[in-house]
């Protein structure tokens, strides 16, 4: 099938989709946004998050055919005129990114997270951000950065 | 990004901070936006995709490989076996007894037989599934004990099975017995490093050679043992670091560097491998696990007399770091304490389970979680305090480890661990949201069966590599003016894994050479070896390099200034050369004009010596790192579930670099400690990995991790670049302990092995 979607504000449009195709492959093989990574092809480590219509989906879970017509945003299209968005920023600057193999997904699901609901509690924060795995932090940097985040966007 | 990744310019660092602050990441932004390419990333135009047959069976003998169906099917490229190795058919760290496909006989389950060339990934796949393999299964040996006394037991490999026999004997062997007397029997399961990134690499063909982009801890090391196998020169091949998505010791053996650069040669076009999350449980050598019988010694008011034990490590099928990981265990199997007499053998074995080697922690681990459960029996027996009797048993400055080596750098364990005790509590009511609690969302308790515990640990671990090793690393500097401004650009093989050493490499030249803007090349087999990213030693070696060269530029730019002048009189500072008795001199900009200077050196730490093979006596080890936790834990008791309340840490580092960065270590370091403590197994029967994939091997989320309060010291050791101890695996090995111990406290029970499992908490 031919799939059509506005991936990062720009509608692209894939030729010969597989039907078992993952969004996750189309994105990094087809599309070259390899921000979104491909870590363990089951769901369970968030790194391949991206916004499907607004859900923060495992992109590797998501038959390609069902982002048909949607919207989807990546890691990539979080920086607006190359400017880095608030996560971003503050995951830096708290010192959330190690190996930052796991940084996209996180940023996603943060992005989702904070969305939802501006004032996040520290507890909200580690549930929001529980299905994305990383092995360098610990988290508690990437919790401070979320915290960051949520307290710099409720100012703007 | 795609197509282009394969020409990154030298990565900027032109906003950032001496040593000694939290200066910004260099490669920070590339990687919050997506751009970093990591070696799974990268991609060429006409590259082809790598797959690998692997063996079901964890010992057999391979009767047959029919490579026809696979190589009839379109878009398939190539499918080589053994027969196809263009050199050297092993390789290895220490040995070379790691076949690059297997030949004759299998030796564990998924070591690699066959290998495929396809267009795409999905039809490599498919391919390798059609190779046909005929297999002819044999007994496998998986009891380590087995591998290590029964002479009658199969042979793993013409090697034999015992890889290391380590024995250490200090002090009287009369002198073995105590009014108070504690044994114990300890086991540690098979850590997985899981590291977020799998193994991969992308080799492109070049003129006589091949060009390997990596992920990797150690290029030169790579290229020694890849260009032997593809019959090449070691200058034909070229290894380039590519984006590094975690190590923790699982990237110090080769997994697919040779395989793509067989398929690159072969089929003359480039070639990315990149394994998927099941396959990267086999492609990658584990943490050793552990069988530790201890007895300890000791007077009755809990002074160690002495401490007998039996280390058995089951280093899997192939040798990897087998011997050293032996070595580390031998000689630090005691912990941070002063102990007169002692009898220590460890051993490490062959089996036919998956192959073990390194992880962070690298054999101190194992023994820490046996030595810490140790003195909290002791404690127990003499009616101490846990912090107490570590405390009178701590080494300190100038103390004799049990291989008779001196301390000879300031070691203020006890002031540690009281201070550690001394940190504020976490409060002592209960939140009752249930992700507070253990069992979590499950929803499982709301309060009721609940107890809390505490427990303290405390581990001892080397620093750089150990017995006798040429330990070095390579840092070509040059400065010139670049765009009107001074800029230093530097150059080391450093493997950049995510622990921010570019990052402090920066803060280096600019503090040495009073610049801010830094250029850091892509670290590749151009420059000289700067050893492994592991060992915590990177900041020490490759920091050491960058200092050395740094200094040498300096003095360049000193006789520039012309010469004559007493030592310390010149320093370089926001881009001028400064006289303490006449103010500045020249600004660089002056000085140099065209003038590019370019120095590399060389930085050895230390020499150390081999431990005796009978006596395990001798000065081994470069540099000492302790941290202490404090772990609090509620446990559900009946049902066996744990929910670590807080872990706190009090750390020696020497001197803070950048505070953030090492934090940053010591959280995720104590975030693996806890993963081992509590679920990090991967299971193993019959020689097969039962649990290969996250959905079953789990690693701490954000729920199982609490929030950690640290206390960073800073007593420099003389001997080390601006006093620096490296950092990040002393907290590896005392989270472990910490928070078993905390579990006793709070159950009870004796929990002998790790992970706990919920039956070890519950029931008769």
């Amino acid at each position: 099938m031919n799939l059509t979607a506005t991936v990062n504000g720009v509608s692209r449009t894939v030729e010969d989709v597989r039907p078992h195709e993952s969004l996750l492959h189309v994105l990094r093989e087809r599309l070259g946004l390899t921000g979104a990574k491909n870590a363990c092809e089951q769901g369970e480590c968030g790194s391949c998050t991206v916004r499907l219509d607004g859900d923060a989906v495992c992109a590797c879970l998501v038959p390609a055919g069902q982002a048909d017509g949607a919207v989807v945003v990546t890691v990539e299209g979080l920086a607006q005129g190359g400017r880095l968005c608030a996560a971003q920023d503050c995951f830096l600057k708290a010192g959330g990114v190690q190996c930052g193999f796991c940084t996209p997904g996180l940023l996603m699901s943060l992005d989702h997270l904070l969305e939802r609901n501006p004032d996040p509690s520290e507890a909200d924060i580690r549930e929001g951000l529980a299905g994305n795995l990383c092995r360098c932090t610990g988290y508690q940097k990437i919790v401070e950065a979320a915290g960051m985040a949520a307290e710099r966007l409720r100012g703007q | 990004m795609t197509g282009n990744a394969l020409r990154t310019p030298d990565l900027p660092a032109f906003h950032g901070g001496a040593v000694g602050d939290s200066a910004p990441r260099p490669d920070g932004e590339p990687k919050v936006t997506g751009e970093y390419d990591y070696a799974s990333d990268l991609t060429v135009p006409g590259m082809l995709h790598g797959a690998t047959v692997r063996s079901p069976h964890a010992r057999a003998l391979v009767t047959r490989v029919d490579t026809t169906a696979a190589l009839a099917l379109p878009g398939v490229h190539a499918v080589l076996t053994h027969a196809d190795i263009p050199g050297a058919a092993h390789y290895g760290l220490d040995e070379a007894d790691q076949p690059v496909l297997a030949q004759g006989e299998v030796r564990y389950w998924g070591e690699p037989v066959a290998i495929v060339a396809a267009d795409d990934a999905e039809t490599a796949r498919v391919a390798a599934s059609l190779v046909a393999v005929g297999y002819e299964p044999l007994e496998a040996l998986t009891d380590p004990r087995r591998a290590a006394f029964d002479p009658d037991a199969p042979k793993v490999g013409p090697l034999g099975n015992l890889v290391r026999h380590q024995p250490v004997r200090t002090g009287d062997p009369n002198g073995m017995h105590a009014e108070i007397v504690v044994t114990g029997e300890y086991e540690v399961g098979m850590q997985d490093q899981a590291p977020l990134g799998p193994e991969a690499c992308l080799a492109l063909p070049t003129e006589g050679g091949v060009e390997i982009h990596a992920a990797t801890q150690w290029l030169h090391v790579d290229r020694a043992q890849i260009a032997p196998c593809l019959g090449l020169p070691e200058e034909s091949v070229r290894v380039v670091l590519a984006g590094v998505g975690g190590a923790f010791g699982a990237r110090e053996d080769l997994s697919v560097q040779v395989h793509a650069a067989m398929l690159a040669l072969r089929t003359g076009r480039p070639v990315r491998m990149v394994l998927n999350r099941e396959e990267s449980f086999t492609g990658h050598v584990h943490r050793h696990p552990a069988r530790m019988r201890y007895e300890h010694g000791a007077t009755s008011a809990g002074k160690l007399v002495y401490v007998k034990a039996e280390l058995i490590l089951d280093g899997g099928a192939y040798t990897s770091s087998t011997g050293a990981v032996v070595g580390n265990a031998a000689s630090l199997s005691v912990g941070p304490y002063e102990v007169p007499h002692v009898q220590i053998d460890a051993y490490g074995v062959r089996t036919n389970n998956p192959p073990c080697g390194a992880m962070r922690g690298f054999g101190a681990v194992q023994t820490c979680f046996a030595y810490e459960s140790q003195m909290d029996r002791i404690a127990e027996r003499v009616g101490l305090d846990p912090v107490e009797v570590r405390a009178i048993n701590a080494v300190r400055q100038n103390s004799r480890i049990i291989t008779g080596q001196v301390i000879s750098a300031p070691a203020p364990l006890a002031q540690m661990l009281y201070q550690a005790r001394e940190l504020p509590m976490p409060a002592a009511d209960r939140d009752t949201e249930p992700q507070s609690l253990p069992g979590g969302v499950g929803n499982t308790t709301r309060g009721e069966g609940l107890a809390r515990g505490v427990g303290y640990a405390v581990g001892i671990k080397n620093i750089c590599f150990s017995e006798g090793f040429d330990d070095y690393s390579t840092a070509r500097v040059r400065l010139s003016i670049v765009d009107g401004e001074p800029t230093a650009l530097v150059h080391t093989a450093a493997a950049e894994v995510g622990q921010g050493g570019i990052t402090v490499q920066a803060q280096i030249a600019r503090t040495e050479l009073g610049v801010d803007r830094v250029l850091l090349a892509r670290p590749d087999t151009t420059v000289g070896s700067a050893g492994s990213t592991s060992a915590s030693r990177q900041s020490y070696m490759t920091g050491g390099a960058v200092k050395a060269a740094c200094e040498a530029v300096r003095e360049q730019v000193f006789a520039l200034a012309g010469g004559g002048r007493p030592d310390g009189d010149l320093s370089l500072q926001g881009g001028k050369v400064v006289s303490v008795r006449d103010g500045v001199l020249a600004s660089l900009h002056e000085l140099l004009g065209d003038t590019v200077l370019d120095e590399t050196r060389e930085f050895h730490h230390r020499p150390t010596t081999p431990m005796h093979p009978v006596t395990g006596q001798g000065d081994t080890h470069t540099q000492f790192a302790f941290c202490v936790h404090r772990a609090v834990v509620d446990v559900d008791t009946e049902l066996g579930l744990v929910k670590v309340v807080e872990l706190a840490a009090v750390q020696d580092v020497g001197r803070i670099l950048n505070r953030r960065s090492v934090e940053g270590q010591i959280h995720g370091g104590t975030a693996q400690g806890l993963g081992l403590a509590l679920m990090e197994e991967i299971q193993v029967a019959g020689g097969a990995i039962r649990n290969a994939g996250f959905t079953d091997y789990l690693i701490p989320t954000t729920l199982d991790m609490p929030a950690m309060r640290l206390e960073i010291l800073e007593y420099a050791d003389p001997e080390a670049p601006y006093g620096l101890r490296g950092a990040g695996e002393p907290p590896t090995l005392s989270a472990t302990p910490a928070v078993i111990a905390a579990i006793r406290a709070a159950t009870g029970r004796p929990v002998t092995r790790v992970p706990v499992r919920p039956w070890d908490l519950v029931g008769a």
